[in-house]
């Protein structure tokens, strides 16, 4: 499989997933706000 | 004066941050390209040679500006417990979400001066390196640099949306 970081096309939808994977990961295993 | 500085010195993070990823889309999304395009037609000496050391010159540093600032504005902004900075770092609630924010790009700026900037110094000339060492820096510097654009998406998501404007 092709590095996805050899275009720019690849580097941007990596960083898309990558977003959405915080986001879940802060909503859903992390406390966002207080208590 | 008290109140203005938080406001002040997120003003100056940010200013320092457009320069320095706005510098990093510019290696990406233009520099790269032309460089390949330049190569092919003899005239890459023109941007290696006066263009990509200033760029880089302001790249590393408003890298590190932008660093200094953003953990200077984590200090100034405390909640009853004093400067939220450590529980940014630590992911504790509610600073979460800066904190993964300031992680990733404490993890861009290790990238910047570990990664891209050594590697580049091999590239431009400015350190001797074989034809070989040169070609593996090529590919080390630009893999570092698109792994910096591409945290750059998530980092600029968590430090848009407002998870550290609530604080103090």
């Amino acid at each position: 499989m092709k590095n996805p970081l050899e275009s720019v096309t690849g580097t941007i939808i990596s960083g898309l997933i990558l977003t959405v994977v915080l986001v879940v990961f802060l909503n859903n295993f992390l406390t966002p706000v207080a208590a | 004066m008290e109140a203005l500085l938080p406001g002040l010195v997120r003003w100056a993070h940010i200013v320092a941050g457009v320069c320095w990823i706005g510098l990093l889309y510019y290696f990406n999304l233009v520099q790269m390209a032309a460089l390949k395009d330049a190569g092919a037609d003899g005239t890459a000496a023109g941007i290696t040679k006066h263009v990509a050391p200033r760029a880089l010159l302001w790249f590393r540093w408003a890298a590190v500006a932008t660093w200094i600032l953003g953990v200077g504005l984590l200090c100034t902004l405390g909640d009853k417990g004093g400067p939220v900075i450590h529980k940014a770092f630590t992911l504790q609630a509610p600073y979460a979400g800066i904190g993964i924010g300031a992680w990733l790009g404490t993890i861009m700026l290790i990238n910047v001066w570990h990664f891209i900037w050594p590697n580049q110094k091999k590239i431009l000339g400015m350190v001797p390196a074989t034809d070989e060492v040169k070609a593996k820096a090529r590919r080390v510097a630009m893999l570092a640099s698109r792994t910096n654009m591409m945290l750059s998406l998530p980092m600029l998501y968590f430090m848009a949306n407002g998870f550290s404007h609530h604080i103090g």
